[in-house]
């Protein structure tokens, strides 16, 4: 194998396994550390540089970073990252002295953002400190967009959005809000410089069933009734309750449903659980409220009397996995399964929809109605015109949103400077700082941690179904969050090899707890894995290969369950290991961080 | 000296052996020697040897005398019994051991101080009286724990730190334990892992004195450019004469070797010692042709590794004294005092 090139930024950067997961690249182990020793508010404010909503994903993020944290593998259950930042939010103090200075002066360029969703407003905050003058169009009377419209205030009470929403506005927005742009063509003879759309994935899909016409009055699209109860305009729901699908919108229609009255609630899922599209901890939480999820049931038929919904009849299948490995599913044989209801809630995905961008405008549409654009800048076919968050690719989440806003702000602030969007865009970096201290000393809590994760603490069960303002989750205290702070590998803290003062001792194979360090014969890559100490057996983690060594053999390191612990770096003679912290660049407009 | 304790989570597919544990459970306690210190390469060794033949940690006897060697009995098998004896006095407590319970599994380490210098006398009894053992010597030509000073070891013109020659010829422990009766005969380099664990596998299967000589540098007092002992010169000096490989059930899985010829040995409990000589001319069951080889090479400069001699049909100090095969420390008061009719019948035949 090629020896690696740790001068590549994403060599390292990919070792923080959190870090390279999470969209916007959120410098996870260093705000855990920053948790640890209690300094809340510079926790929150190195979040809010790269994910602008600390608070509100610290609630509700998607995370993940989570499944991708290497305490996954070395011993099952990642660190409550997530959680964590919710503490930072929790306990900062007052951040307005480490807000970016916005000038008064405006430089001249005036932007547009329509839609205020978390990623017109990641936009405004990145442009803001450059002396834009940032325009915001919603038909909403508030900004936030889904995070207000669907998300419900049991996972995210409004005071935590308002102030983080606010945050942005306050920075000198100009807002027109109750402003449905229907037409683009119109807003573009107003002449700004450039524009950004950021108006969601807005349509929730409906299902053409047998008997659908005539029990309309009782079936709902899930996202819409979500936001008529998030806006006041629904407050109850009564009888028997039928969400269908599988994704985290039915988690949250169904757990809302309890909560305004529904004598019973149940979700009817398609496919089979494993592959619901929810994640594992959505699912936890509704089946905790006691929602029944029933999977392997497609449904045939709105069965109904007198033009009043009686139930949904399904039909009973089971998965049968392929030889292509696929999941199918076959008929069990079973009678068709009728279950009753008198109101149905289809949550069962989301499409883009933008009617009111006239297709004249240069700007290209694929035929799943998304606009055609470069990954890498968010520009569409009109120079002019960017597109982040759900409008963009499709539903995802408020993270993804971020990290397309960077993007397209950097590439809205080169368009305004007259420069190349691609040439000129700022590269990614690495710095390495050593952590040695002194012959035994780290700048880091070197010391694996073996403790569980923490659980979260929640409110009592009856006050949590009885209001559907109370917030579930209690979040962790101090002391919970310092304890599940320990348990982050510090997997920035890298572990740098120089071959030149390596005498091959073997010290650092013999220390080393999880079998990460081998002196081999070199050899091609898959072969290579095979002789190792432990055979590196996860594709997906990278050997970090030296040069050649004066035995004639090279060192390779298997960086997949690598702890960071220093133990290679402590027992080597030479000090060929030394543990370095990288702090990865993320090319970002505005960063106060770089 | 590492002050962070290792920690007891490894590696997800880390191997368990057949009576359920992993290598690490064949641990003990972290290390405080030098960072580098061949001697913890040594105790890896063991640890790896013991845990690929599935030996249970508690039927261990772990013997040594005091040096930096003779600490490392605590790094590995914390499992077992052991015994830190005062210096060079190993030997007569691993004697004791090995008389009471022939069963145990006894692992004496030592150092060149230890068992060349201080222990010299306690060393030729041992290989002589032929302790069903394996003796290893970490060695390492310096008195390491009492920083630096020559050891009995270390090759005539081979200079300290600061300069200074060595003026005396060095013991060599080999030539020693082929010459007084050791029936299995290694040397071999803590910073060579492939050719140590299957000696020390070996050894341990071996049914009578076993003795490797391990050159381990010392990283603090004898690493240097004037040391014959460091990584860098042992590294270039080396010639390997004979590896050995233990295979435990399936003889007919052979690793081929480019050069030299093979030669299969078994062993008591039904596995195979194969020998891969390098030299193919080299008879590995020639005392007497294994001490002039050894001798010759030495005088060349050279460092031979390897199982350099092996007795297939070997005699250990029980065979010698016809003790009973149950382990004496077991025998009852009913087998130890047969009663005065008994004891009539011995007097009788000396009447
Ligand atoms: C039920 C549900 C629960 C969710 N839960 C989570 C969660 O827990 N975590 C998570 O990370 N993500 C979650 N999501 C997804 C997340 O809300 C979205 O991915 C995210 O909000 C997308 O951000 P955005 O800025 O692209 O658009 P949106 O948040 O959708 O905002 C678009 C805004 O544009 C406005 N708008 C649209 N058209 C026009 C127009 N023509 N003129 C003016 N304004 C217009 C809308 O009113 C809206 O305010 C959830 C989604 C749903 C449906
Ligand atoms: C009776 C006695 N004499 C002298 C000493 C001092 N002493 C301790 S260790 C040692 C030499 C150890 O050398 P070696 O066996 O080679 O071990 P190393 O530390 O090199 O591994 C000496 C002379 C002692 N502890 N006891
Ligand atoms: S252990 Fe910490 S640094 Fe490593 S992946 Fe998990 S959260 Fe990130
Ligand atoms: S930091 Fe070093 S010793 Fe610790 S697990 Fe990683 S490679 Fe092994
Ligand atoms: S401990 Fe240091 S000198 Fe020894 S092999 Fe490892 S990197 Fe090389
Ligand atoms: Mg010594």
């Amino acid at each position: 194998m090629q020896s690696t090139n740790v001068d590549d930024p994403n060599y390292f950067h990919k070792v923080v396994d959190c870090q390279w997961a999470c969209p916007a690249h959120t410098p996870v182990p260093e705000y855990i550390r920053l948790i640890a020793e209690e300094r809340y508010t510079e926790a929150y404010m190195l979040n809010w540089d790269s994910n602008v909503f600390p608070g509100v994903l610290g609630r509700t993020c998607d995370r993940p970073c989570e499944p991708a944290c290497r305490r996954v593998r070395t011993e099952e259950k990642p660190v409550a990252i997530c959680r964590l930042k919710r503490v930072a939010a929790d306990n900062k103090g007052d951040v307005s002295a480490y807000m970016p200075a916005v000038p008064t002066a405006k430089n001249g360029k005036r932007i547009a953002l329509i839609g205020a969703g978390p990623a017109s407003l990641a936009v405004a905050r990145d442009l803001l400190p450059f002396g834009y003058e940032v325009h915001l169009f919603e038909k909403d009377a508030k900004g936030g967009g889904f995070m207000r419209s669907q998300i419900p205030a049991f996972r995210l009470p409004e005071e935590v959005l308002d102030e983080e929403v606010e945050r942005i506005l306050d920075m000198g927005v100009v807002c027109h809000f109750g402003e449905e742009i229907g037409s683009m063509k119109t807003l573009m003879e107003q002449d700004f410089d450039a524009y950004f759309v950021g108006t969601g994935a807005p349509r929730g899909r409906d299902l053409e069933l047998l008997g659908r016409q005539e029990v309309d009055d009782y079936i709902h699209i899930g996202i819409d009734w979500l936001s008529s109860v998030a806006f006041g305009h629904i407050t109850e729901i009564s009888g028997k309750v039928i969400v269908m699908g599988g994704g985290n919108t039915a988690m949250d229609c169904c757990r809302t449903s309890l909560r305004l009255g529904a004598e019973s609630v149940k979700v009817v899922v398609r496919s089979a659980f494993e592959v619901m599209k929810a994640s594992e901890w959505e699912k936890e939480d509704a089946m905790r409220e006691g929602i029944p999820i029933i999977n392997n049931r497609p449904p045939k038929e709105f069965v109904h009397e007198n033009g009043k919904l009686k139930g949904v009849l399904f039909e009973c299948v089971e998965p049968v996995r392929g030889e292509d490995g696929r999941l199918r599913y076959e008929p069990t044989g079973e009678p068709d399964e009728f279950i009753e209801a008198d109101h149905v809630l289809m949550a069962i995905g989301q499409d883009n929809h933008c009617p009111w961008i006239e297709r004249d405008l240069g700007i290209e549409f694929d035929k799943w109605d998304c606009p055609v654009l470069d990954e890498v800048t968010l520009q569409s076919d009109n120079p002019k015109v960017f597109f982040g968050g759900d409008s963009a690719f499709g539903p995802e989440n408020i993270i993804w949103a971020s990290a397309h806003a960077h993007r397209a702000a950097i590439s809205i602030h080169l368009l305004c400077q007259g420069k190349d969007l691609k040439a000129d865009r700022p590269p990614e970096g690495v710095n390495l700082l050593s952590t040695k201290m002194g012959v035994h000393e780290w700048a880091y809590d070197a010391e694996h941690d073996a403790s569980a994760r923490n659980l979260v603490p929640l409110v009592e069960h009856t006050t949590a179904l009885t209001n559907i303002k109370v917030e579930v989750e209690l979040g962790f205290d101090e002391a919970l969050a310092a304890q599940e702070a320990q348990r982050c590998l510090n997997c920035d803290v890298q572990t740098v090899f120089a071959e030149k003062l390596c005498i091959e001792c073997d010290a650092c194979v013999d220390i080393c707890p999880m079998d990460c360090i081998s002196f081999v014969t070199n050899d091609e890559e898959p072969a290579l894995r095979q002789t190792l100490t432990a055979p590196a057996m996860n594709t997906e983690q990278a050997l970090y290969v030296s040069t050649d060594l004066p035995t004639g053999r090279v060192m390779v390191k298997d960086e997949d369950v690598c702890l960071h612990c220093g133990l290679c770096a402590e027992r080597c003679p030479t000090n060929a290991w030394d543990m370095q912290r990288s702090v990865v660049h993320v090319p970002q407009l505005g960063s106060f961080a770089s | 000296m590492t002050f962070v304790a290792k920690p007891k989570v490894h590696h997800p597919n880390l191997p368990l052996n057949e009576l359920g544990l992993t290598r690490r459970d064949y641990e003990g306690s972290v290390s405080t020697l030098c960072a580098g210190c061949g001697h913890d390469s040594v105790s890896a060794a063991i640890v790896q040897a013991c845990a690929e033949l599935s030996l249970p940690p508690h039927r261990f006897a772990k013997v040594s005398g005091i040096g930096c060697s003779s600490k490392t009995p605590s790094y590995f098998l914390n499992k077992s019994h052991g015994f830190n004896s005062v210096h060079g006095r190993m030997p007569s407590v691993m004697t004791g051991a090995n008389l009471a319970n022939r069963e145990l599994l006894g692992i004496g380490v030592s150092g060149d101080g230890d068992s060349a210098s201080i222990g010299l006398g306690q060393f030729a009894h041992i290989v002589r009286r032929r302790i069903n053992m394996l003796y290893l010597v970490d060695n390492n030509g310096t008195y390491g724990l009492t920083k630096g000073q020559f050891s009995a070891t270390n090759d005539k013109g081979s200079t300290s730190k600061k300069g200074a020659p060595n003026l005396y010829e060095p013991i060599d422990l080999v030539s020693m334990a082929l010459q007084i009766g050791a029936t299995f005969v290694a040397r071999s380099f803590s910073g060579d892992k492939t050719q140590l664990v299957p000696l020390i596998k070996a050894a341990l299967k071996h049914k009578g004195m076993a003795f490797i000589d391990v050159i381990s540098p010392c990283v603090a007092f004898n690493n240097h450019n004037g040391s014959t002992k460091s990584y860098e010169f042992v590294r270039e000096h080396t010639q390997e004469l004979v590896n050995a490989d233990l295979i435990m059930t399936h003889p007919e899985v052979t690793v081929d070797y480019a050069e030299g010829s093979r030669e299969d040995v078994s062993m008591p409990d039904g596995s195979t010692l194969r020998l891969h000589k390098l030299d193919a001319d080299y008879d590995a069951h020639d005392r007497v042709g294994a001490l002039n080889y050894v001798q010759r090479s030495q005088e060349q400069g050279e460092v031979v590794t390897g199982l350099l001699y092996v007795d297939p049909d070997p005699v250990e100090c029980h065979d010698i004294m016809d003790t009973v095969d149950q382990p004496l420390n077991e025998l009852n008061e009913a087998q130890l005092c047969p009663g005065s009719a008994a004891l009539a019948d011995i007097n009788a035949s000396y009447r």
